[in-house]
């Protein structure tokens, strides 16, 4: 990604509409972007007014704000104006309320992720009022789409004024190759993890070359477990502002009934995600 | 390193020889027992013990356990020979021995699987209530045997009913083999109660069951060479060993494979001998002198490969029993040749006293079994299980009563569905549960050198084996640091196996903490939160003095000294010396101290489980400025001549013949030994009580008897320090 000329947010007239629109705004200002709204649903003058009233309350624009009225299902017509407008970045609200409405909000939420074309923006808790972006958790997953993602998470945290950024490789269990039984294993397991922890390290380190960076505090951490879900534990733990993960690989059939990487992130919402496409 | 620890292997030998040939004094009894129990022939429990010390020890992955037939299994195989055989004991044991080979090939099998984790799905209160109600069956049987009456049979209820009807037949009896029998049955009983209350090395040195066995040879040549009387027991309440022992096996009787009641009983018997032996293995590295881990899976392989050719054999399942381990660390047990010098030393007996052994009483044998079935199911632990929370209790209480109603294997899903009902009761949220149970809800990095564990959503018996994974990649002697913030619940079982890890991380000198339980969320919400076991030791009661102590205070203000009833204080001195390495220390109280010498009283433990024993002794610590080498000082005696034996080197001082004589003296390094022992440290020595001396780096420890002191014994104690102080620096 890294650069973000068009940004769109979805317009439902919910309670939430508020601060989702204002955190909009907020960031299409922060990257200079365009903002893009679409609404879902019948145009009237009561929402134009309602619209109108709340835009005025909020920051002003730097560039003019477009506004779609298109009527169809949500996650079609969403996916189609991103396409149609060539949106860079698309921000979806997902509140973390009752259960049933967060696993609800989650599945709309997963259904586009899966198919967006750009990259996608998950906000569990849009506030009115801005609070500030301090800590940057990304992934430093052993894939293509890592390079990317770290150098978004770098050009995002640029732009949020944010000055911590922590590279998470996660390494599977299995990579080991050795089981814990008793002293002997106990330390050769050890050994292999600190070899693991290493050329992971070293890996993230190559990539980092890449990037021109002062101001920003850089740790890597790598962790033993599963993919994606100990990220997302990571983030929480560590109270992070904002996980920034790669997008997911094509899902298959069977990567659905078996929750794993992003779908667990997903799930849960341990923070603000960024899923870079 | 390698051959450095084959060197110590072999230099620990002849100390394991030792230890092993202890722990065959004990196996021997309690192998019989355990066979008749179960309604096998005696000799099966003493092949289980054989085949297992040898197999477990040459292919096992544990150091110091002793294997052989176990006390859990006793109900199980007596149900099952009873159920398969259909009033036909004889028949019935045949169709038994093949299901303890079934049950031995499937253990192997678990162990390949690396299922030796399926213990940690059981929670802990259902598997106390299951190990009483396993107690109270034993007891029940046994009791009515050890009263001299071989015939009681019917439910565990109405066994335990008859009891008072079976001691007032034994006394208005006419039949006096059935009446003497008895006499030796409580006598027997009497032994086991009242063994561990005498702490005299000597008679401490053969374990309570070798004493009944001896005694009744004793007995049985005083009637036969002695007394004009016939031996007054009817050879039918005699133990029954085959003629020919060596040629005399049994063989398992296949042809009942099919049968649901066999695979019942291959059922049940594969759960409690892994249950058991898993909780044995746990106890015992506890007690582990050396702190190594024990490689469950491969334990569980050798354990089940031990049964099978067990089986074969006719001999009973082998476990890991937790008595005889203990009695092992005690004895000095250091590797797994002690095992292995078990089976030997249970050969050479069987070869050698066959003819004594059919001499004793069943009583007898049934003594040793009320007594362990009494401790399995002792009113302690239902007090114990009850202070941790009163829910804990209605999960044992139930599980215990289904146990004894119906089956083992009944009584121990109906205890985890309990123990379910009782977490969504008490957390009024199925969800939490059914949401979260399959995420991988452990997170664990490695951060500034520290490990950080999260876990998250809920931590139950039900999830455990995630934590536990990630907790035993963590060497013990490092810091780790476990958060159960992001945990809506965490349950009694996995509070009781954190405090066992907060434990073994402290001996192994790492550390291991526990956080995020006292927000008011996991806290106070729940009960389960239970910070009750977390302290390492219990809040002593602020109160009224008690005689001793009002006393011991008087002393603290003659001579000056502080004194402190109930302190807090830890010494983390303590566990540095030698003698504390196997045991375990539960308090410290009664503190009287000036600036370098420590009086004080301390609680300890021996052995692990049921064969743990509560100690209370009062020791002298002193505080040395200058380094003192590490060696032991003790009285000279028997013990030390087979110590000596067992390949400790006493050092003598020429100079000093009768130092030599009277004390023994042993340590690492014998030249530094030597040059701290001065002439007028040996003559003070020499001129005082004796006393057991142990030091360490930078203290010695001072021990009476391995008792409370009375208050003169106290200040004697005092006036023994503070000159050996002087005499020392």
């Amino acid at each position: 990604m890294q650069k973000i000329h068009k940004i769109l947010i979805g317009i439902a007239f919910s309670p939430n509409l508020k601060p989702n629109l204002f955190e909009a705004i907020r960031l299409a200002n922060m990257f200079d972007a365009e903002l893009v709204g679409v609404h879902v649903g019948v145009k009237s003058d009561e929402k134009k007014i309602e619209l109108k009233t709340l835009l005025s309350n909020a920051d002003s624009l730097n560039k003019k704000m477009k506004t779609i009225w298109k009527e169809g299902k949500p996650v079609d017509v969403i996916l189609q104006t991103c396409k149609e407008q060539q949106i860079d970045l698309l921000i979806l609200g997902a509140l973390q309320r009752e259960n049933l409405l967060k696993y609800y909000v989650g599945s709309i939420a997963r259904k586009i992720t899966r198919k967006a074309p750009c990259s996608v923006l998950l906000l569990i808790k849009p506030s009115i009022v801005r609070v500030a972006c301090k800590h940057i958790v990304v992934n430093g997953l052993q894939d293509e789409k890592t390079e990317e993602t770290i150098k978004t998470a770098f050009f995002v945290s640029k732009h949020l004024c944010c000055n911590k950024i922590t590279i998470v490789e996660e390494v599977s269990q299995g990579e080991l190759h050795v089981k814990v039984n008793d002293d002997k294993t106990l330390r050769k397991a050890n050994i292999a993890k600190e070899r693991l922890r290493n050329r992971e390290n070293q890996r993230v380190k190559h990539i980092l070359e890449k990037i021109k960076n002062k101001k920003i505090q850089v740790k890597t951490q790598p962790i033993f477990g599963k993919r994606g879900y100990s990220i997302g534990h990571y983030a929480k733990v560590k109270r992070a502002d904002l996980l920034v993960m790669n997008a997911p690989n094509k899902l298959g059939f069977f990567d659905r009934i078996f929750p794993h990487d992003i779908e667990y992130i997903l799930s849960e919402l341990p923070t603000d995600v960024l899923i870079v496409k | 390193m390698k051959k450095n620890t084959f060197k110590t292997f072999l230099n620990d030998i002849p100390q394991n020889i030792f230890s092993g040939f202890v722990v065959s004094l004990i196996a021997l009894p309690l192998g019989l027992g355990l066979a008749l129990a179960s309604g096998a022939p005696p000799i099966s429990g003493v092949i289980a013990a054989i085949v297992g010390g040898i197999i477990v020890s040459l292919i096992g992955g544990s150091n110091i356990t002793i294997t052989g037939p176990g006390n859990g299994l006793v109900v199980v195989i007596l149900t099952a020979i009873t159920a398969l055989g259909n009033g036909d004991m004889q028949q019935g044991f045949l169709y038994t021995l093949a299901a303890i080979v079934i049950s031995g090939i499937i253990m192997i099998i678990l162990g390949f699987l690396r299922m030796g984790s399926l213990g940690d799905f059981f929670p802990a209160s259902a598997i106390q209530g299951m190990l009483a109600a396993i107690g109270i069956g034993i007891f029940a049987k046994q009791i009515h045997v050890m009263l001299g009456n071989l015939e009681a049979k019917g439910s565990i209820i109405e066994l335990l009913i008859h009891v008072p009807k079976g001691i007032l037949n034994l006394m208005t009896t006419d039949d006096s083999s059935m009446f003497y029998a008895g006499l030796v049955g409580i006598g027997s009983l009497l032994i086991m109660i009242f063994y561990s209350k005498i702490r005299n090395r000597y008679f401490q040195l053969i374990p309570a069951p070798m004493w009944i066995v001896v005694l009744c040879v004793v007995m049985y040549y005083y009637f036969d060479k002695f007394s004009v009387y016939d031996y007054p027991i009817n050879q039918k309440l005699l133990i029954n060993l085959p003629n020919n022992i060596i040629s005399n096996f049994a063989f398992p009787d296949f042809s009942k494979v099919l049968d649901i009641k066999f695979i019942n009983a291959v059922f049940a018997i594969t759960l409690i001998a892994s249950i058991e032996s898993l909780l044995s293995i746990k106890a015992v590295d506890k007690l582990d002198p050396l702190k190594r881990r024990s490689n469950v899976n491969k334990d569980i392989r050798a354990l089940g490969l031990a049964t099978v050719i067990s089986g074969f054999l006719g001999g009973l399942n082998v476990v890991t029993v937790i008595a005889r381990s203990s009695v092992n660390v005690n004895n000095k047990g250091t590797n797994r040749s002690a095992n292995f010098f078990h089976a030997i030393f249970l050969i050479a007996f069987l070869l050698l006293f066959a003819t004594e052994l059919r001499k004793i009483p069943l009583p007898a044998l049934a003594a040793i079994l009320v007594f362990t079935g009494y401790k399995l199911a002792a009113p302690e632990n239902i007090k114990k299980v009850f202070s941790i929370g009163s829910e804990q209790l209605i999960i044992f209480l139930i599980t215990l009563f289904t146990t004894i109603l119906t089956s083992l294997i009944t009584g121990i899903i109906i205890g985890i569905l309990v123990t379910f009902i009782i977490h969504v009761i008490i957390n009024k949220d199925i969800l939490l549960f059914i949401k979260n149970i399959l995420k991988p809800n452990v997170l664990m990095f490695k951060e500034d050198g520290k490990y950080y564990v999260s876990v998250k959503n809920f931590s139950s018996f039900l999830n455990y084996t995630k934590l536990k994974t990630k907790l035993d990649q963590i060497p013990e002697n490092e810091e780790a640091i476990i958060d159960f913030s992001l945990c809506d619940f965490v349950d009694h079982s996995v509070m009781e196996n954190m405090s066992n890890y907060s434990e073994s991380f402290s001996r192994k000198g790492g550390h291991f903490e526990v956080i995020g339980l006292d927000d008011s969320k996991s806290g106070s919400d729940h009960p389960f939160a239970l910070r009750k076991i977390l302290p390492k030791q219990m809040v002593p009661i602020e109160g009224v003095l008690t005689k001793r102590q009002k006393s011991i205070q008087q002393i603290s203000e003659e001579m000056h000294w502080k004194y402190n009833a109930f302190s807090t204080q830890e010494m983390k001195k303590l566990p540095t010396f030698g003698y504390f390495e196997t045991r375990k220390i539960d308090k410290i109280s009664n503190v009287l101290s000036n600036k370098d010498c420590t009086i004080f009283d301390v609680q300890f433990s021996e052995g692990e489980l049921i064969a743990k024993q509560v100690i209370k002794a009062t020791m002298l610590y002193i505080h040395t400025i200058k380094t003192v080498p590490n060696f032991t000082l003790d009285k000279e005696g028997i013990f030390e001549y087979i110590l000596d034996f067992a390949g400790y080197t006493d050092i003598d001082f020429d100079t000093h013949p009768d130092f030599s004589k009277r004390f023994y003296l042993a340590g690492e390094n014998e030249e530094k030994i030597r040059t701290f022992f001065t002439d007028e440290l040996i003559l003070f020595l020499e001129s005082n009580k004796q006393y057991h001396i142990e030091a360490s780096e930078n203290g010695l420890l001072v021990i009476g008897k391995g008792r409370l002191k009375g208050v003169k014994e106290i200040k004697a104690l005092a006036y023994f320090g503070m000159e050996l102080q002087k005499k020392i620096q």
